[in-house]
């Protein structure tokens, strides 16, 4: 064989496996896809909206206070968590700039906290606002969706304020505003879209957690919108529904999935729109 | 007024900054004095005693911790190679309209709940390997093959993403000398993106390791160290997910806490060097 048909030979060899590694890859990523839209759909209904969780056998029983319980931990982690977030991701770009040593450093903290296994963040939040008071609390769920979102919407906040071109401060600066007026009324307004997409892909990421809602919110097979007491989720009710023996509770475990993953993407979805809107504009 | 105003803003938004150094200490401090007890009766031999009996007040961390790392490893092994190749398919081979919607679909994929994969590995994964394997399909395998799956889309978005930072024009030169597809990727590009590939494979590490929801189902929850890959083990979220409200004494508590406090050290260290040893120089992942 000739050096050239070696070389060609290699190179075929090596783009018919990549190929094949995608393939195969994306074959296995669409089965879960399809399972989930199969079983999903299968087991969705409007007794899952409209009737709360009931013990296998007993008819009408659906999911509302799962839905009420994750609607009001993902609200309340989001009102803690953005305007934290931003406020900390205002302060390392406007404040911080590039070259400051804290700023740099409490960003790659949060780069680190972006990653910290999410069931280590129930457990603290299990020692600090669970074990004192006795009681799970849908509090405490907040709390530990609140601290996984806190440096997400830092980060990005970060990176969409340090976009907003400097020539645009100085010109409010030079009118004589004072720079808290520049920031919000300047500089915030500059990033706004890609703000906007990073909560929104924030909000999307913490609604997907089951890990620290385990020890914190606990479940509740009533409903019950007290943020005192244990609080139901979608995400914790599929964990035990999926782990049950019972027939119908796996079936609206795969229709809480659904619900779940319809949002997250949805988020993801429209969140990509937004981006892909803007670089349109440029 | 303003200059009140503006020195009240400053400070709030350093507050705001702070608290995310705040919390991360507190995060340390809480799980070590948590643990506290357990770390005195048993000290560092915690982490290579198997024995876990809260039956009898013995706590060893040592299948957890070895649990966590085979399955980590196990999805590593398979998760790297088809997350490159996947990363050269879209990079190199597939025409843009095909790229785009491949690389957009496996970046929606990524964010997709990991106990949807977890739920996908009890029902259909774990039947499947059972029929393949034997026992009863529950074990480090199934879970690392779960946790590959898992990281895969996220491997593979970060690692095309590495790999769209050569410059063209090295590529183009080399292409002019008549090289192959495959020595341009194997002498350009790879040595270009070396750092940011190696570092990509750590961060999706670090994730895996400290995944729960998509293993608890699959590790099968045996408190022993399992004499094939195949048979019922567990790892430290797993053990977390499982007994954490089932813990009755206090140094089964605090033993707990002591696997959680491993696991962050783990996972912060391993994070640690991905971002600083090989991303450093790399344009931030979004992640």
């Amino acid at each position: 064989m000739t050096l050239q048909n070696r070389r060609i030979l290699i190179n075929k060899t090596v783009m018919v496996l990549s190929t094949a590694a995608a393939i195969g890859g994306i074959i296995f990523l669409f089965w879960i896809l399809a399972v989930l839209l199969f079983k999903g759909f299968a087991a969705l209904n409007f007794d899952i909206f409209m009737y709360d969780m009931a013990p296998p056998g007993r008819e009408p029983s659906g999911l509302r206070n799962a839905l009420v319980g994750q609607l009001m931990l993902v609200v309340g982690a989001s009102a803690i968590g953005v305007p934290a977030g931003v406020l900390a991701g205002t302060y390392l770009s406007e404040y911080g700039g590039k070259k400051s040593r804290l700023a740099r450093f409490i960003r790659d903290i949060s780069d680190i906290m972006m990653s910290t296994p999410s069931i280590v963040i129930g457990a603290f939040v299990y020692a600090v606002l669970v074990a004192p008071f006795g009681h799970f609390s849908g509090w405490a769920g907040i709390a530990a969706l609140a601290i996984m979102m806190i440096p997400i919407v830092l980060r990005t906040t970060d990176d969409m304020l340090q976009l907003v071109p400097g020539s645009l401060r100085e010109a409010a600066i030079a009118l004589g505003a004072p720079k808290y007026k520049v920031i919000i009324q300047v500089v915030y307004r500059g990033a706004k879209t890609g703000m906007l997409t990073g909560i929104l892909l924030s909000i999307a990421r913490i609604a997907g957690e089951t890990a620290p809602l385990l020890f914190t919110s606990f479940s509740n097979n009533f409903y019950s919108t007290d943020l005192n007491q244990p609080i139901a989720s979608l995400t914790v009710t599929m964990y035990n529904y999926a782990t049950s023996p019972y027939e119908e509770w796996i079936d609206q475990g795969w229709a809480a999935a659904l619900i779940l993953a319809l949002f997250v993407l949805g988020a993801n979805i429209i969140g990509r729109i937004i981006i892909r809107k803007r670089e349109g504009e440029h | 007024m303003n200059r009140t105003m503006d020195i009240l803003f400053h400070n709030i938004t350093r507050f705001f900054a702070l608290f995310v150094l705040i919390v991360l200490i507190a995060l340390f401090f809480v799980l070590f004095s948590e643990a506290k007890p357990a770390i005195d009766a048993f000290g560092l031999q915690f982490v290579t005693n198997s024995k876990w009996a809260p039956n009898m007040d013995i706590f060893g961390g040592y299948p957890a911790i070895y649990g966590s790392i085979v399955s980590t490893v196990i999805a590593m092994i398979i998760a790297t190679p088809v997350a490159v190749g996947i990363a050269i398919f879209l990079s190199e081979l597939a025409p843009p309209w095909l790229a785009a919607t491949v690389g957009m679909a496996i970046e929606l994929l990524a964010a997709i709940p990991s106990i949807i994969y977890g739920m996908w590995g009890l029902f259909y994964l774990a039947p499947l390997l059972r029929d393949i394997w034997g026992g009863n399909g529950l074990g480090l395998a199934t879970a690392g093959v779960v946790l590959s799956i898992m990281i895969l889309p996220f491997m593979a978005a970060i690692t095309r993403d590495a790999m769209k930072t050569t410059p063209s024009i090295l590529k183009e030169s080399a292409y002019g000398m008549g090289a192959t597809r495959w020595e341009v990727l194997k002498d350009v590009v790879i040595p270009y993106v070396k750092s940011g590939i190696i570092g990509s494979i750590i961060l999706a590490l670090g994730r895996a390791i400290g995944e729960t929801m998509a293993v608890t189902f699959v590790m099968g929850n045996a408190h022993k160290i399992p004499n094939s890959i195949f048979k019922p083990a567990t790892s430290i979220p797993v053990t977390l997910a499982n007994e954490f409200t089932e813990a009755d004494t206090d140094l089964y508590y605090s033993s707990l806490f002591y696997l959680a406090l491993i696991l962050l050290i783990i996972s912060f260290t391993v994070i640690a060097i991905a971002k600083f040893w090989f991303l450093r120089n790399l344009q931030e992942q979004k992640i």
